[in-house]
């Protein structure tokens, strides 16, 4: 069985599907010929043909409107924002309509598509091209938010977004597309869009992050046993709708947590975490909550962005904080 | 010098605005009387059902509602000209494109009513909804017209929109992408030339709102929307080509709004009433009476019997609509997603709890 990157992944997921689900396309910008700039669609067009994998004009308004008009009419299009930063001509397509029309025509009309995007900071790219916008779609009734952090993850949830009868945003973490390898095999089993993943037991502090993040955090959770503290990792992977029960198990359990995202901290989806622990964990915590999250300013070019981005250091930092809390 | 390209664009008419024939070549359809004067009909009908819907909204019994009185020539002609498997993108006051397909008056009412029912309607169920953010809803054709191409299905998407909406982006990018993938998509520019307060040239530079089409690729007309002849041909021509896989096609419908732009709206702060009055001689109802009364095939009997039946009609929709219970408190929840998600669960729980508390 071959070892695959996540972005691999990610290409594997879309060919899967495409073979078994006739109506199941691709569109973007550089999707067919070239397969994407990060090559995520890479030798599809060979496999499905351009009325299948379909490079649009370079219109994001464009790309999000027609899967709206596409997903509507039967089939299950799979548009790709290039960068996540680019997305911002496709959000009222995918505000005012995507998330709305089954809740518009009482079920009548429904859009069961995925937009994927490239996401995150940290290779270095030029401005628009790092930016860690989920909050701004969790915020949003009708969709799903979904951010893998694994090959394996990628490739089941990619699965089960194109599956799934309502519109999906996909976010890829593009610092971590080829950053390991793992056997995933190409078996079109699909993950559940609506749980937490438990990367790594603990039982004095619950690590909670998503995206490229899971990275450091399970460093921090490795350099955190080095020091005789057991850490819990919690990838949340489905932010929307968050598996509260998960976190909150574990946060049971340890009565610490640490929510590391590199979003801006104000109104991030860890503000919401945070909210449900006060709500619903107030007496199972000893300590108070520590978020490690970017800054509330946009993330700088590339030369200062790791100094933005949450460091395993910073999450050591903030674990140790809340031992010493109590 | 050369000439990179040029471009012109027809102007469409076979009626004036009395009524009578400009040009002598009548499309076949235009010779079967019987059918003229059952769009005559439903022209009639459209316009008794904007003034019930009105006076709805005037006595508190119906929320913000846009009239379209002066456009039902051109509505009536596009829901006439499409089948049923051709899929229909409007705005929010194409009604008579809409009754035409199958929609009911009540149907209509319960949405502007408050009540999301109204979208889940008897039309055909491929149908989009009403679409409120100006233009997007051309986007929405341009896919699903993608989807027919890619599914070699003979059909065809229409969408229309305002004078004001041709300067949006998404319909910008509507014929665009149907120009570059040759789709089989028709978008009506319906110029009533009113944006609410905003008049037609303060849109656009453009001498005509068609020639948008021509830097599309996509072969357009300007056509006279209050003629409901010209219109329907121009209909017929579009949708041929379309359905024969030729690509897609701007019509402009130069009509007038002779109403306010909703019922939220004042038109006498901003519009000379002289060019009101100049507008109801060219309106479309008027001048397909002329000309069916010119061919002895229609009377002012027949019309007081019209007139009697459509307000019959249109007052048993309202009772009907007026008579519809507002949905359940859970609605509002249930169509959230396919499944809902435990957290939804969890706050309809309490929300009804709340509704039931002592």
């Amino acid at each position: 069985m071959a070892q695959i990157t996540l972005i691999e992944a990610v290409t594997q997921a879309l060919a899967w599907e495409m073979q078994h689900d006739p109506s199941v396309v691709v569109l973007g910008e550089d999707v067919g010929v070239n397969g994407g700039v990060f090559r995520a669609t890479q030798g599809l067009i060979d496999k499905f043909g351009p009325e299948r994998v379909i490079d649009t004009p370079l219109d994001e308004t464009t790309i999000a409107g027609i899967t709206v008009g596409l997903a509507a009419q039967g089939m299950k299009p799979v548009a790709e924002a290039q960068f996540e930063g680019f997305i911002y001509a496709m959000l009222e397509q995918i505000i005012c309509h995507a998330a709305r029309f089954r809740n518009r025509t009482r079920g009548r009309m429904t859009v069961p598509a995925v937009w994927r995007a490239p996401w995150g900071g940290g290779i270095r790219a030029p401005e628009h091209h790092s930016e860690a916008n989920e909050a701004l779609f969790t915020n949003v009734p009708g969709l799903r938010v979904v951010l893998p952090s694994s090959p394996g993850r990628a490739y089941g949830l990619l699965l089960a977004a194109i599956r799934d009868p309502d519109p999906v945003i996909f976010f890829e973490p593009k610092r971590i597309y080829r950053q390991y390898k793992e056997e995933v095999p190409d078996d079109g089993e699909a993950l559940p869009l609506d749980v937490c993943f438990v990367l790594r037991d603990g039982s004095d502090v619950t690590l909670v992050t998503w995206g490229a993040q899971v990275k450091e955090t399970l460093e921090a959770a490795e350099a955190l046993a080095k020091e005789g503290i057991s850490a819990e990792v919690i990838d949340v992977a489905t932010l929307k709708p968050l598996d509260f029960d998960t976190i909150h198990e574990s946060v049971r359990k340890t009565g610490r947590c640490v929510i590391v995202h590199e979003a801006p901290r104000t109104a991030g989806f860890g503000a919401e975490i945070s909210a449900r622990l006060a709500e619903h964990a107030m007496y199972d915590l000893v300590a108070p909550v520590e978020r490690v999250t970017g800054y509330d300013t946009h993330i700088p070019l590339f030369r200062l962005e790791m100094k933005y981005l949450p460091s395993a250091d910073k999450i050591v930092a903030a674990a140790k904080r809340t031992l010493a809390a109590s | 010098m050369p000439i990179a390209a040029t471009f012109e664009i027809e102007y469409l008419q076979f009626m004036d605005a009395d009524g009578k024939l400009v040009r002598d070549d009548l499309p076949a359809f235009a010779r079967d009387i019987r059918q003229l004067v059952k769009l005559y009909q439903e022209m009639f009908m459209v316009r008794i059902f904007d003034a019930k819907a009105i006076a709805l909204q005037r006595t508190g019994k119906l929320g913000t509602y846009a009239p379209c009185l002066g456009h039902e020539a051109t509505y009536l002609a596009i829901g006439s000209a499409m089948q049923e498997d051709d899929c229909f993108a409007p705005s929010y006051r194409e009604y008579g494109v809409q009754f035409h397909r199958g929609v009911k008056p009540r149907e209509l009412l319960m949405y502007w009513g408050g009540d999301e029912r109204g979208n889940d309607f008897s039309g055909p169920a491929h149908d989009f909804a009403w679409c409120v953010p100006i233009g997007t809803q051309c986007l929405h054709a341009a896919g699903a017209a993608l989807a027919f191409k890619i599914r070699k299905e003979p059909r065809v998407a229409v969408c229309t929109i305002g004078d004001g909406g041709s300067s949006k982006a998404d319909f910008n990018s509507a014929i665009n992408v149907a120009g570059a993938m040759t789709l089989p998509l028709v978008a009506v520019i319906v110029n009533n030339q009113w944006a609410i307060s905003v008049p037609r040239n303060a849109q656009t530079g453009a001498k005509t709102l068609a020639q948008k089409g021509i830097a599309a690729g996509l072969e357009c007309i300007q056509v006279d929307g209050n003629d409901l002849i010209a219109m329907r041909y121009a209909m017929d021509h579009a949708l041929k080509r379309a359905r024969n896989g030729h690509g897609g096609m701007v019509i402009e419908a130069v009509t007038y709004r002779l109403s306010d732009h909703t019922t939220a709206d004042d038109a006498r702060r901003y519009r000379d009433q002289q060019e009101v009055k100049d507008a109801w001689l060219r309106e479309p109802l008027r001048r397909l009476k002329a000309y069916l009364m010119s061919l002895n095939a229609w009377t002012e009997e027949e019309e007081a019997t019209l007139k009697e039946q459509a307000s019959k009609y249109a007052d048993a929709e309202v009772n009907a609509y007026l008579a519809t219970k507002t949905q359940p408190l859970e609605s509002m929840f249930d169509y959230t997603y396919a499944e809902l998600p435990p957290d939804l669960i969890a706050q309809r729980d309490e929300a009804l709890a709340w509704e039931k508390r002592g």
